[in-house]
């Protein structure tokens, strides 16, 4: 045990702490629970050990809503980084002295409610709103508008989450060498040549780091898909909330959480330590 | 060679329309003199001199402020702690960063129910203000840890050296030295762990005790049944632009000081 190991763990301490019993412990007791016995009463989940919930959980009834949440996360993570790269890169190379300010400015509308701006959108998004309105003059306008879509719900969880997209991003891009661009134009590759070969590995850390902070909470939300989607909006996340909030299952939901847990994992055994000084 | 880029340009203007639409929305709508989200009918500050007298909203707006100044100071501390931790290499590094990305990527609705379960039914904490605050702290804490870390490990470790070697002591190397340098991500890292726990929806609809109901719970709870009160639209509205004002000055202030500062805040 050297001095500076240590001094490490003491200052890492207080976090692991905090971390192991109001995190790791409460996770540990949803994979208890994800074994037990369902109980109607207030004790939720009792003995004996079964797999029943996971039987459950992975009945074909589920795998419309499994395929519905992986879209939605898939198709948010595509967006995110298809908005949020160009964003990063410009505000890092051609931000000059006003680059923290635009920053800034890129946070500053999360500051509001979040609820608040799911229901603007919602207002954006209506057969009478804004967004149908304009679109109606160039006869693009849709009847009875945008919202109750998949298009809308992957374009509230796009907006809900874009910030953790583009600031891991955003500190990729700013560490980026941006000679390296001119160096490629020089020797003579062309525009898609140098972004493949030259921008996209010396970022590649930011968006992987965004994709994660990305795709897992967006496969868990079910706010967003609630208020913008149509009838049949349920997602993994919903269907985990509704085992709790009515008290309905409790050993159903955990094996779902446990299920969208073992989706983490996997998701940071890819990773690897690729991208770990950056997250 | 600078090329002018105009492609870039213009979609990074795209992308600040689409992060900007729904607040700007916000703010007219905040004026409509009827209560409809989606049809301006006219203008009125009904909703801001409801919002004053609205003592509901005003109550837990009190407890949301509270909850999160209180987590954003605990996460903080602690959060700024971890990162000097991880500031060198050791042996078990990995395990660390590994067991800190988990509240960045665990889904809120695991978390919020993995806490229910384990205040409710094994640690016996009455659910309300504490078990929010321990959550809070427990989800907030990465964040904080992610900010200041990569200001710390960008830091020049000979610049303490050089202090060392001045004849600081350790205490006033840190406090005059170390310190200012990473003050900015300090702030950034409080910031952060304020503004997720004030905006928490999910995790927190598990945890409100009866009378410690947070803003946003309130608001989801209300707005599920009748849809968004002009009281909120309004009161939103209030927070972005005290917050861009906040910012504004910050940034003056900011720009000013590092003219009078000259070349030497180049050095940070």
């Amino acid at each position: 045990m050297s001095r500076r190991w240590l001094k490490a763990n003491a200052l890492l301490t207080p976090t692991g702490l905090w971390l192991g019993i109001f995190l790791i412990a409460p996770l540990a007791i949803v994979v208890q629970f994800s074994f037990a016995t369902r109980d109607t009463g207030v004790a939720r989940a009792v003995l004996p050990w079964t797999t029943q919930a996971y039987l459950t959980a992975l009945d074909p009834a589920f795998l419309p809503i499994f395929g519905r949440t992986l879209v939605y996360a898939v198709a948010t993570t595509v967006a995110c980084l298809l908005l949020g790269f160009p964003l990063a890169w410009f505000i890092a190379r051609h931000g000059g002295r006003y680059r923290t300010a635009l920053l800034a400015a890129v946070l500053i509308p999360f500051w509001s409610s979040y609820l608040a701006r799911i229901y603007a959108w919602k207002a954006l998004l209506d057969g009478e709103g804004l967004v149908n309105t304009v679109l109606g003059w160039v006869g693009l306008d849709r009847d009875g508008g945008f919202l109750l879509t998949h298009g809308a719900v992957i374009l509230g969880l796009t907006y809900g989450f874009l910030p953790f997209m583009v600031l891991p991003l955003y500190v990729a891009c700013e560490r980026f060498d941006f000679r390296l661009v001119e160096a490629s134009y020089d020797l003579g590759h062309g525009r898609t040549s140098t972004f493949f070969r030259v921008v996209l590995p010396g970022v590649f850390t930011g968006v992987l780091a965004g994709s994660l902070l990305v795709l897992v909470p967006a496969a868990g939300d079910f706010v967003t898909p609630k208020l913008l989607g149509g009838v049949d909006q349920s997602t993994f996340g919903s269907v985990i909330d509704d085992q709790f909030r009515g008290g309905n299952n409790w050993p159903l939901g955990s094996a779902m959480a446990v299920l969208l847990l073992v989706l983490v994992v996997l998701v940071l055994i890819l990773r690897g330590r690729r991208g770990e000084d950056v997250l | 060679m600078n090329r002018r880029p105009r492609a870039l340009g213009a979609v990074t203007a795209l992308v600040f329309v689409f992060l900007y639409a729904p607040i700007a929305w916000l703010a007219i709508a905040s004026f409509n003199s009827s209560r409809s989200l989606s049809r301006i009918s006219g203008l009125s500050t009904q909703w801001y001199a409801a919002l004053a007298d609205d003592t509901r909203v005003l109550d837990s707006l009190r407890l949301t402020l509270q909850l999160a100044l209180a987590s954003a100071a605990i996460s903080t501390v602690i959060g700024t702690l971890a990162a000097f931790g991880l500031r060198r290499a050791f042996s078990g590094r990995g395990l660390w960063t590994v067991l800190l990305s988990l509240p960045l990527v665990v889904p809120e609705v695991v978390m919020g129910v993995a806490m229910l379960g384990f205040f409710v039914k094994i640690a016996g904490i009455p659910l309300g203000f504490g078990a929010l605050l321990f959550a809070h702290v427990a989800f907030s804490l990465s964040f904080v840890v992610v900010v200041v870390r990569s200001r710390v490990s960008g830091m020049d470790v000979r610049l303490e050296e050089a202090a060392a070697d001045l004849g600081a002591s350790p205490f006033v190397a840190f406090r005059t030295v170390t310190l200012p340098l990473v003050a900015p991500a300090v702030v950034a890292g409080a910031a952060f762990a304020f503004l997720l726990s004030f905006d928490d929806v999910v995790i927190s609809s598990y945890l409100t005790g009866v009378g410690s109901t947070t803003l946003p719970v309130f608001v989801y709870a209300q707005a599920s049944k009748r849809g968004i009160s002009p009281e909120i639209v309004a009161l939103s509205t209030s927070m972005v632009t005290a917050t861009a004002v906040l910012l504004i000055i910050g940034v003056v202030i900011a720009s000013w000081r590092a003219r009078k500062a000259g070349s030497v805040a180049q050095l940070a």
